[in-house]
């Protein structure tokens, strides 16, 4: 009988970093499914998935981790979901099926953030429900959650959130030392830098920017490095 | 090929028709009757009374009151009020305030008897119907331009801005889906999510009618193009994938926007994501063949170029609309 899974690769973009690796089963151990989210497969530097939070929400390193919370979250829920159903899902409707389990998650996310911590929430706006279009929690769910065992899947999940915090609390670090002179501005672990506030890092469209220019500066760090370990070889 | 183009032309005429058909109406409804012929704003600080009488002598300007519709506590008096007549002899009242207006707010414009035996009237000055539905198309697609100034849509903006070919076909798809889902999200947010009080189903049911929506068009063309289907079918899956078909209905459901707003506001997103795949696909082509270094090489460059857009963009941001 055919499976939920195995079908096309849902993003048209991935298809060439993916197919290969990712449909026979998992292999890595718990350990390096959490590292490979967090650093070789990092879903803003590596995947370049999720850039519209890395963009528009990044102004702040506290406005990156809140949504970076949020964003795990609903990573980790949704990926046990169909890791569990798996068995059931017809191949035919699996993305209907994974939007729907997506945007059951983001809405009990958005309404606990509304009723305990509204000031975050209204800080967020629109971007706690635009979770639901994220590519990143689909292309998991398809790639890795509905082939993999729940245990795989949740720390595969658990990698893939933990990479985006740190995505999003890197940009927003750049951002906030840069644009307002601050680390963790309103908070009591605040710290000053005595540096002149440079405005345009503050403005939406440096996103762009600092994302491009951090991703070509992890594709020169990861240059050197191989570079070094072949000619130590 | 062609009288495939023809059809759809004409399908995209009908509706420009219906639409403007419906808004004329809607624009021509709210007529005042009595003495008043016409009232709209003059220049940028005045309000203009075209009346079919003269009117009488001597009014105070303090005699009239005028404030926004939605902030009835700040009253207004005009400076000064001239009498005139238009082109067709007409007698005309032109109120002139010291400070310019914010005309894209209704004003309340509580006038004394202007005509004897007629007594005090309440006039409301708004701009024409079609003018605003022309700023919600034209604000949606270049002054607040979905990717250059919301940062939305990035990862199938950045997958499919390669080519010319690939960009144009994924805009033309995904304004048509966000054309019908926006339709389709109105539909079941004004009968049935406002009615019931279900205001926290939005995100699960605009979502839903999305994947409802692409799976439709896939089976459906599919079944009756498929030549079609060969050229555009594989964009229909990344529909799913850009925040901005999620973001259009949740925007109309904050603004309570009526169906031909909705249908403004879906054709303003799609046009202004087709606007800037197009774009960036013809700095991307160029790209391929600059010697740029190489770490910047593919996605960094690229979000280089969206940020110099987005900067250019920010000009449109002080673009007045009528």
């Amino acid at each position: 009988m055919e499976r939920g899974c195995g079908g096309k690769p849902f993003l048209l973009a991935q298809k060439k970093r993916f197919s290969p690796t990712n449909t026979m089963s998992n292999t890595l151990t718990k350990g390096q499914l959490i590292a490979r989210g967090v650093l070789s497969q990092n879903p803003i530097f590596k995947l370049a998935l999720s850039m519209c939070p890395a963009v528009g929400m990044s102004t702040t390193v506290m406005n990156g981790l809140m949504l970076g919370i949020a964003v795990f979250f609903v990573q980790v829920f949704s990926s046990m979901t169909i890791s569990l159903i798996k068995n059931f899902i017809h191949p035919r409707i699996r993305i209907p099926t994974y939007t729907l389990t997506i945007a059951t998650w983001v809405t009990v996310i958005d309404l606990v953030l509304a009723a305990y911590l509204p000031a975050a929430y209204a800080e967020m706006g629109i971007f706690i429900k635009l979770i639901v279009a994220f590519a990143i929690i689909t292309m998991r769910l398809e790639t890795f959650a509905c082939k993999e065992s729940p245990s795989d899947s949740f720390f595969d999940a658990v990698g893939m959130g933990l990479g985006f915090m740190f995505g999003m609390v890197v940009i927003g670090f750049v951002r906030e030392l840069l644009g307002a002179g601050t680390i963790l501005a309103g908070t009591p672990i605040a710290i000053e830098v005595p540096i002149h506030p440079f405005l345009f890092f503050i403005l939406p469209c440096a996103g762009f920017f600092v994302v491009g220019i951090m991703m070509a500066f992890f594709n020169w760090i990861e240059a050197k490095y191989n570079e070094g370990k072949t000619s130590n070889e | 090929m062609n009288n495939n183009l023809r059809n759809y032309l004409s399908i995209a005429f009908a509706f420009f028709l219906f639409v403007g058909i419906v808004a004329g109406f809607q624009c021509c409804s709210s007529d005042t009757g009595g003495f008043i012929k016409a009232k709209e704003f003059g220049g940028e600080n005045e309000i203009v009374l075209t009346t079919s009488q003269p009117v009488q002598d001597n009014i105070a300007p303090e005699s009239f009151t005028v404030f926004e519709e939605n902030d009835p506590d700040i009253l207004m008096h005009p400076s000064k009020i001239e009498k005139g007549v238009d082109q067709k002899n007409n007698p005309t009242l032109t109120l002139s305030f010291a400070d310019p207006l914010n005309q894209s707010n209704t004003h309340v414009v509580k006038a004394p008897e202007l005509v004897p035996g007629t007594g005090p009237i309440n006039l409301e000055v708004a701009r024409s119907y079609l003018a605003f539905l022309v700023s919600i198309f034209i604000a949606n697609l270049l002054i607040n331009n979905y990717v250059f100034t919301k940062y939305l849509g990035l990862c199938v903006f950045m997958g499919t801005s390669k080519r010319k070919k690939t960009a144009t076909g994924m805009g033309i798809v995904f304004t048509i889906v966000m054309l019908v889902s926006a339709v389709m999200s109105w539909l079941v947010n004004t009968y049935i999510l406002q009615p019931f009080h279900l205001d926290f189903l939005q995100v699960v049911v605009f979502i839903g009618l999305v994947s409802l929506t692409v799976q439709a068009v896939d089976t459906i063309l599919r079944k009756v193009n498929p030549i079609l289907f060969n050229s555009f079918g594989v964009f229909l899956v990344l529909v799913i994938a850009n925040c901005i078909i999620i973001a259009v209905p949740l925007y109309m459901a904050n603004n309570h926007y009526n169906l031909i707003e909705t249908i403004m506001l879906a054709l303003g997103a799609g046009g202004g994501f087709l606007l800037a795949l197009y774009l960036m696909s013809n700095v991307r082509e160029r790209l391929e063949l600059a010697p740029i270094p190489e770490s910047f090489r593919g996605l960094p460059i690229a979000f280089v170029m969206a940020g110099q857009f987005a900067l250019a963009f920010l000009g449109f941001s002080g673009l007045q609309i009528l």
